[in-house]
């Protein structure tokens, strides 16, 4: 069994999925969120042993599983884990059994429901491990479908837009991508689909055709990341989305995109990387500050989330593209930090929602006085995405832009504004639903549950945990970004400062 | 009456007292389309000479004759005779088997369609489907073996006729379809027997092998030679429904009865690209710089009037039309490539696409019965909760038909996309790819019909078991294939070579 231990975290979400539809209508609701639970706290305890037997100081790719698959095109079945994609599975399973107990309240069609989610998590955890690109390729499709049919069955009003929207601008983003993997493929003399192979290929090609390439593979995974301005489809989709759906769609499926980035753009075009850097860099900022300004401006609570995602991820796309040290590993870092803080604030604003019935800021207020507890976790996610020295949105953001100023002054600043920014929509929001005269008839509202304890305090736990204490994650992190900058920029500064210093730092401030 | 027919088109007569040359005779390769005519004959008498005709004994006789065939031509995989038979007018190679076989179970699920649906109303039910499917399916059989023009066009029109009485079977909507077929098949004959009639004042012969021996020595002119690939082609351009040719398929398959349409979008477009890609391949591999650009345009714009026009249909038939004029333009795209590469890509696109839209087809016919407009997509609002499984199936095969993986779908379109790409034809790949997007949207709104509409309230769906279970095995195949596509693409590998 260990040795293909990746293989069963990747599947044995699907066996739930087989299990749900071979019991069919026999499940009852209850029992259908029920295995479905179990399966994903399985599936994060497999994720745990992976963790226990992965080597931080290995910078290559573990626990890799290779096998023939369709030999006639050299299609192959081959997953491995590295320092980067080792966090997003675990921010990923980790995320999946929260997402789950905090689905207990959908009552329509529960057990097609769970399907849907078991189905993602599979497709998720694949496109994260895959190293083979066609391999890729099917997991990132397979994605669209489960989320289509998530937002599509269980999302708000405007559902069927928002999920044909989200379907088909991503579909169109990886039509480019399957393209260029052919078309890498064929150059290579189409041997193989490997992505350690073909980075070889790909380090032959003329300078033209490896940026056209680049741009192709760019463009599926900037849709999904999303780097402005390919962005529109994001804040209609999180809007609609069930609370589960949204968590998912900021936690996981979005780092997808910023994962391809650094697997595939990076690894194999390491060129034209570089040479795009800069133009890239001046959308991720644009898109930092467009989903501030934007979020500032929002009257929908889910919908302002929704823009701070916007924001947050260009500051993973400029961390990533400024081949600084600090700032790939604060990138990344950023891409864990972000999946907890978001799908914090989706999880609490999801139980704000089905307490009063209204997403829109104006018709909340006051409810700090009503439910304690909820509007304090509230805070802490607010404070965790805002930034602030001590809780885990802060470490990522200064890594990204201490590491941009080494590159660019202007970025920088323009980054930095944003911080301001966050703070800025952030606390006004939760200034406008905690504070105020409370309506007449949100005075009886409940407080947290202790299901709804369950789900929302791990995440904030691991807030406060990966604030003070980043270097957890930036030793399995660091060998890997090192790999990535002497790929791609051997030549930039790289002064490493790890993440115990920056915390420290933090803390005295 | 198929072998007759081969001997007259064979003794063409060399001079006025030459006697008058007789090839020897080897029916064991036609035996194939033997079976399928006699089976065709006996289901004619019984319908004109029983008291009374039973839908079971009519099924029983057609999938009798249609697993004879198949079998007879799985005992020809292993072929070591001639590899020309009837005068050089036949070829016998695994290329034809592999089709055969594909023909021959795809008319089996139109026989088991038309035998449910006849069955819900006795007065509909009409003995001669069964025949004229086999017929039709003889023809399919030969033409994709023929290595003959005059062979091929006697195939076409064996083919064409039976489809356009099948087409007329179901009532006043579809005799205007099987008109209008009728009209534009005629048209699409009479431009491939002029490209015949071409062929032959180029190179002194009709075989596909002479031709390409002629062809291959020339150095002269051919003008000749190239109006005559300019015809075949836009014959077989109707006949496989690539834009520009592609006018009668909405009306005739929102016409047609359902079963017969399963039937002929699989069947025919098999029949007619596996004979296409002979006569392209082999009869007119010298000419390969001239005919790419052709199918390389005929793709580009199949692909997109097909997606365009698929997206904008309100009816799940004329959908499935136009996306099938996509789906011509997608195997199309596979064709550029002008090797074996090609041919394997487009083998496996037509045996995928077979699946998928008989599939879809079959749960057309059950969605909605009794209702004025059985195939429009108000009729399929709300399947999923109406009834569940229908809707499961039409998912798989629609979501296949879009290309997302894990289903057959998805590889087929890997392969063609592959084989664009291989031959140089990137930016051709990416028109395909991006007309997948848009044809995407046209199946994503069906499903979001089936999936996240309230049902009204007097629709009814047959949920037989019989018609499920066909779909079933067919949504199991489309899955499985995805997932080990080898399980295809092994036997396509050896079924890929055109002898000549």
């Amino acid at each position: 069994m260990s040795d293909h231990l990746l293989s069963v975290l990747i599947f044995l979400p699907l066996l739930g999925v087989l299990g749900l539809v071979i019991g069919g209508r026999q499940i009852s609701d209850a029992g259908a969120r029920r295995i479905t639970l179990l399966v994903t706290l399985v599936v994060f305890g497999v994720s745990l042993a992976v963790l226990g037997r992965f080597e931080s100081a290995d910078a290559g790719y573990q626990l890799v599983e290779q096998a023939s698959w369709v030999p006639g095109i050299g299609l192959q079945y081959l997953v491995g884990v590295d320092g980067i994609s080792l966090w997003l599975v675990l921010l990923t399973t980790f995320l999946f059994p929260i997402s789950v107990l905090a689905s207990w309240t959908v009552t329509s069609e529960v057990r097609r429901y769970m399907i849907a989610v078991l189905a993602l998590e599979t497709a998720v955890l694949g496109s994260f491990l895959a190293l083979d690109l066609i391999l890729f390729f099917i997991f990132f499709e397979a994605i669209l479908v489960p989320m289509y049919l998530l937002i599509g069955g269980w999302g708000g009003e405007r559902r069927v837009y928002a999920a044909l929207k989200f379907f088909l601008f991503t579909m169109a983003g990886s039509a480019f991508l399957l393209v260029a993997i052919i078309f890498l493929y064929a150059q290579a003399g189409g041997g193989t689909f490997d992505v350690r192979t073909l980075a070889d290929t790909a380090a032959t090609l003329p300078v033209e055709t490896a940026r056209w390439l680049f741009l192709a593979f760019f463009v599926a995974f900037a849709v999904k990341v999303p780097v402005f301005p390919l962005h529109t489809w994001l804040p209609d989709a999180h809007t609609e989305a069930p609370t589960a759906g949204s968590v998912l769609l900021a936690g996981v499926l979005l780092k997808v995109g910023a994962y391809g980035l650094i697997r595939f753009n990076m690894a194999l075009f390491p060129e034209a990387s570089k040479h795009f850097a800069t133009p890239i860099m001046v959308l991720a900022a644009i898109g930092i500050i467009y989903g501030a300004v934007c979020a500032l401006s929002q009257r929908d609570v889910k919908r302002l989330v929704a823009y701070s995602s916007v924001s947050h991820l260009g500051f993973v796309v400029l961390g990533l593209f400024a081949f600084t040290q600090q700032a790939v590993t604060g990138g990344v870092l950023q891409m864990v930090n972000h999946g907890l803080a978001t799908g914090a604030l989706f999880l609490l604003v999801g139980m704000l929602y089905e307490r009063t019935h209204t997403r829109r800021l104006d018709e909340m207020g006051g409810l700090a006085g009503v439910m304690p507890w909820l509007l304090g976790f509230f805070l802490f996610a607010v404070f965790a995405s805002a930034g602030l020295p001590g809780l885990n949105g802060f470490v990522g953001e200064f890594l990204v832009i201490i590491g941009t100023f080494a590159v660019s002054h202007w970025l920088g600043v323009a980054a930095s504004v944003a911080v301001v920014l966050g703070a800025i929509y952030l606390l006004w929001s939760f200034q406008r639903v905690a504070y105020g005269s409370v309506r007449e008839e949100h005075r009886g509202l409940a407080d947290v549950s202790a299901r709804e304890v369950a789900v929302i305090v791990p995440v904030l736990a691991l807030l406060l945990v990966f604030g003070v204490y980043p270097k957890l994650l930036t030793d399995a992190i660091d060998p890997a970004t090192a790999r990535v900058i002497e790929h791609v920029a051997p030549d930039h500064p790289t002064t490493v400062v790890t993440g115990v210093v920056v915390a420290d730092e933090g803390g005295g401030g | 009456m198929i072998a007759l027919l081969l001997h007259l088109a064979q003794a063409a007569p060399t001079g006025p007292d030459a006697p008058i040359p007789t090839p020897s005779l080897v029916f064991q390769p036609i035996l194939p389309e033997i079976i399928l005519c006699v089976a065709g004959i006996l289901g004619m008498l019984y319908e004109a000479f029983a008291p009374r005709s039973w839908r079971s004994m009519h099924l029983a006789v057609a999938l009798a004759g249609l697993f004879g065939a198949g079998l007879a031509a799985s005992k020809l995989w292993d072929w070591t005779g001639a590899p020309f038979v009837m005068g050089d007018t036949v070829a016998v190679d695994r290329f034809s088997v592999v089709a055969t076989i594909v023909l021959v179970i795809v008319a089996a699920f139109g026989c088991i369609y038309y035998a449910h649906e006849a069955g819900r109303d006795e007065a509909t039910f009409q003995g001669e489907f069964f025949p004229l499917i086999l017929f039709a399916t003889a023809g399919m059989a030969l033409i994709v073996a023929a290595n003959d023009l005059i062979v091929v066009f006697l195939a076409l029109e064996i083919l064409s006729l039976s489809l356009y009485v099948l087409t007329g079977m179901g009532g006043r909507r579809s005799n205007e379809a099987a008109m209008k077929y009728f009209l534009l098949g005629a048209f699409s004959s009479a431009f491939f027997l002029y490209g015949v009639a071409m062929a032959y004042g180029a190179t002194a012969s009709t075989k596909i092998t002479a031709i390409v021996a002629t062809l291959a020595g020339q150095t002269g002119s051919q003008s000749l030679a190239l109006l005559a690939m300019g015809f075949l082609v836009i014959g077989f351009g109707f006949k496989v429904s690539a834009a520009p040719f592609h006018m009668w398929t909405p009306d005739v398959y929102q016409g047609a009865p359902t079963p017969v349409v399963a039937f002929m979008s699989a069947a025919t477009k098999v029949a007619a690209f596996f004979a296409l890609m002979r006569i392209l391949d082999v009869g007119l591999q010298p000419l390969t710089w001239d005919w790419t650009p052709i199918i390389y345009a005929l793709s580009v714009l199949s692909v997109l009037t097909g997606a365009v026009l698929a997206a904008a249909q309100r009816d799940v038939k004329r959908m499935l039309a136009y996306s099938s004029v996509a789906h011509a333009g997608f195997i199309l795209a596979g064709l550029t490539s002008a090797n074996v590469v090609g041919i394997r890509a487009a083998m496996f696109y037509l045996i995928a696409y077979s699946v998928m839209t008989v599939g879809a087809f079959g749960v057309t016919m059950l969605v909605a019965i009794k209702t004025e407009e059985p195939s429009s997509y108000d009729s399929y609002e709300g399947l999923a909760a109406r009834s569940p499984g229908l809707a499961a199936l039409l998912t798989v095969f629609l979501l296949s038909l879009a290309g997302i993986p894990p289903t057959v779908g998805f590889i087929a379109k890997l392969t063609v996309f592959g084989s664009a790409i291989d031959a140089g034809n990137w930016p051709l790949a990416l028109v395909c790819v991006l007309a997948s997007v848009i044809a995407a949207y046209a199946y994503l709104r069906v499903i979001v019909r089936m999936y996240f509409r309230e049902p009204r309230g007097d629709v009814v769906d047959d949920t037989s078991v019989v018609p499920q279970v066909a779909g079933l095995v067919l949504a199991v195949a489309v899955v499985v294939l995805g997932v080990f596509p080898r399980l295809l693409s092994g036997i396509i590998e050896q079924a890929s070579i055109l002898r000549w």
